[in-house]
């Protein structure tokens, strides 16, 4: 039932747009964003949640640790 | 869902002022999570240093006190011996550690002291734009040695993990990075064994953590951490130096 919610939750306020969380991904599904907080940054987002496999190597690379990470309950068939 | 990671209770949600990529940003947040995990942040008393952590009581809500530069150590020995119950770091650069800083790092080793020291190791000063450290690289270009640091003219890099696993005090002497997942988990490995040993009372606990400065060594936060890991992990090893727990290695 959360099939569609998101595995990585950025919180854009805090991202300083550093990639470190895009290099380390080992199946590359993030990126940054073409949208802009208030420091001017342009905060990283996640384009292909269904590869994620929710390692949380982004969120404990994060600087700002303006990532959290969550795992689907029950695996998709 | 089941959460993988959320942000430390004790991590204060404010956007911290360290530049982007910054890897005190991480250190600062292991400590947080260990703090959170052993319940520990309401017995926690940290002493911050001159240098970019200088602001650093910002960041953890945990009490802090602003040492002089180099001081720090000297004034975690007083805050423990008034209250030897409480759990007492120093948060610190390598030039506030290891070079101004030196004598009041070494006797918390030499006296043995039950505190813990986290010196964040990014071979220069960064605070002050970039000057050469004692921990500076041999050929490594500085604002002071642009031509890059030769022993002739400005000495060796000094190992501070190695220098303090020597003195009798230490009951654990270590150095990690911060530069991928793996190095993360080891630091935090040790974070919370550090923490473990001074509840214990067992002295000095010392860790050097391996990190960077992409603002002053003049790289992208990416090119950084590669610099960490291929070059600053190849000179000062990671590893442990000294455990009174387990058995002492190289
Ligand atoms: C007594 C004194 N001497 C010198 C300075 C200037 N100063 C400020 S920070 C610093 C060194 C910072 O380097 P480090 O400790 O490595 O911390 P970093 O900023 O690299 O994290 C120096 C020399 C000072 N503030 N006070
Ligand atoms: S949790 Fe792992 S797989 Fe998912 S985005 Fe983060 S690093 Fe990539
Ligand atoms: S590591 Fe953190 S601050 Fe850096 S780009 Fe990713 S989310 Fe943003
Ligand atoms: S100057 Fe260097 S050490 Fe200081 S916050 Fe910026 S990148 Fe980090
Ligand atoms: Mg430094």
């Amino acid at each position: 039932m959360n099939e569609g919610a998101l595995k990585v939750v950025v919180d854009e306020e805090l991202c300083k747009q550093c990639e470190l969380c895009v290099s380390i991904c080992p199946v590359h599904v993030l990126q940054i964003s073409s949208r802009i907080n208030s420091k001017g940054f342009h905060p990283v987002e996640i384009f292909d949640n269904d590869k994620c496999i929710s390692c949380g190597y982004c969120a404990m690379t994060c600087p700002e640790r303006a990532i959290a990470v969550y795992k689907p309950e029950v695996e998709r068939a | 869902m089941k959460v993988v990671y959320e942000r430390p209770k004790t991590l204060e949600k404010v956007v911290n002022h360290y530049c982007p990529g910054c890897h005190h940003g991480i250190l600062h947040a292991l400590i947080a999570e260990v703090l959170d995990e052993m319940n520990l942040a309401d017995k926690a008393v940290a002493v911050a240093p001159v240098g970019c952590a200088v602001l650093a009581y910002n960041y953890l809500d945990i009490d802090w006190i602003e040492a002089p530069h180099g001081r720090a150590v000297a004034i975690a020995t007083g805050i423990k011996l008034a209250h030897p119950d409480l759990l007492v770091f120093t948060y610190q650069g390598d030039g506030d550690a290891a070079s101004i800083g030196l004598a009041e790092t070494m006797y918390g080793a030499i006296r043995g002291m039950n505190v813990t020291t986290f010196m964040y190791n990014n071979a220069i000063y960064g605070m002050t734009g970039g000057q050469m450290a004692p921990t500076t690289l041999i050929g490594m270009k500085t604002t002071t040695s642009p031509y890059g640091r030769d022993p002739k003219r400005e000495g060796y890099p000094v190992k501070m993990a190695e220098t303090i696993a020597l003195q009798g005090g230490t009951a654990f002497s270590a150095r990690s990075s911060l530069y991928n997942p793996r190095a993360i988990t080891d630091t935090k490995k040790y974070i919370r064994h550090a923490f473990e040993l001074q509840m214990a009372k067992a002295g000095y606990t010392f860790l050097e953590v391996v990190g960077t400065c992409p603002t002053n060594w003049g790289m992208t936060p990416v090119e950084a951490s590669e610099f960490a890991k291929n070059e600053l992990a190849k000179f000062y090893q990671l590893g442990v130096l000294k455990d009174v727990e387990g058995s002492e290695q190289k």
